[in-house]
């Protein structure tokens, strides 16, 4: 099925994509078919400034490792002394 | 030379007199024909939407797929197109019917056309085809697996989608549904549900529902895709484009 569902966030900070560094402003999060993962549903993000359409950092990964990949960052950031966040 | 087809990109008139991408895939040879206007999925005009159109091609049809992000992504790649427009919301219906309307009137505009345009769409494209159908004077619609055909979206729903049910009544030619049993999304009772009102209405329909497939059997490309629903869904819509838009 078409999930449709579209989670957005604004965000700060830098990626690196065909266009090279740019800065980032925008995610876009869902979970929905992929366009090049080997599963029927991914859950996508797309990074994006303010560049064109195809400057995008995009990712699609399977329920479980985006999971991980949640708690990944989540354990990177509490480990860093709160005096840096 | 038999079977030979020309194929590519070309610009034509949409919505509003905008000039927007299209694909066409036609045979070669005069032979008179009908045409269809295959409105491409929420991921784009991509590869997958562009075989399909060659196949009805194969088939003897003039096809053409309105690239629905023309606008808001001119020139990106299908994906990044769809990445950029998913976050806009989807495309209006008033937007969309003006493209697939634009693309009718230039299939019947070709030298061979019969005058006859059926339009087919898949998933979203399959609520835009049936909204296609109730919008503009057509002689087909096709109607594959599309979801808020029937029903309303919750209200964080993130596109510009609704359910058709009150333009049915409005619905300019046959009906033909192909669907997944096991599909939520439309689920069995929608689909149910439509051809209730379709029968309401007196509009002429068929609809099918395959076991053993959930949504998006047609795509090849995915672990959903289900070849022996595929292959006699293919055979449903060649006899009913034969019926509705064939030369004769």
């Amino acid at each position: 099925m078409c999930t449709y569902n579209t989670e957005h966030a604004t965000i700060t900070g830098s990626g690196k994509g065909r266009a090279g560094w740019v800065s980032l402003t925008n995610a876009t999060v869902y979970f929905d078919h992929p366009v090049h993962a080997p599963a029927d549903h991914t859950l996508n993000i797309d990074l994006t400034g303010a560049g064109a359409p195809g400057e995008r950092i995009a990712v699609e990964l399977t329920a479980s490792s985006a999971r991980e990949l949640v708690a990944a960052i989540e354990r990177a950031l509490a480990k860093v002394p709160a005096a840096l966040l | 030379m038999d079977d030979a087809m020309t194929a590519g990109t070309i610009t034509i008139a949409g919505g509003g007199g905008d000039q927007i991408e299209a694909y066409y895939a036609g045979p070669a040879g005069g032979q008179p024909r009908g045409g269809v206007v295959l409105i491409h999925h929420l991921p784009g005009y991509d590869r997958w939407s562009k075989e399909v159109a060659r196949r009805f091609a194969v088939d003897g049809y003039d096809v053409l797929v309105p690239n629905l992000y023309s606008r808001e992504a001119p020139g990106a790649d299908p994906d990044d197109a769809a990445a950029v427009a998913r976050a806009r919301g989807g495309i209006a219906d008033e937007q969309l019917v003006g493209d697939v309307g634009g693309a009718a009137e230039h299939l019947r505009g070709l030298p061979a056309s019969n005058g006859k345009v059926a339009v087919i769409g898949h998933c979203s494209g399959g609520r835009q085809a049936v909204l296609a159908g109730c919008n503009l004077d057509l002689q087909g619609v096709v109607d594959c697996y599309g979801a808020y055909v029937i029903g309303t979206p919750a209200a964080d729903f993130p596109l510009r989608a609704g359910g058709l049910e009150d333009q049915l009544a409005k619905l300019s030619c046959p009906l033909l549904g192909l669907f997944g049993a096991e599909d939520s999304y439309p689920s069995p009772d929608q689909v149910a549900e439509l051809g209730r009102l379709l029968t309401e209405h007196s509009k002429e329909h068929e609809l099918h529902s395959y076991d053993g497939a959930g949504h998006g059997f047609f795509c090849t490309d995915r672990p959903a895709y289900r070849p022996q629903q595929a292959v006699d869904g293919y055979q449903k819509i060649a006899a009913f484009f034969a019926r509705t838009i064939g030369a004769s």
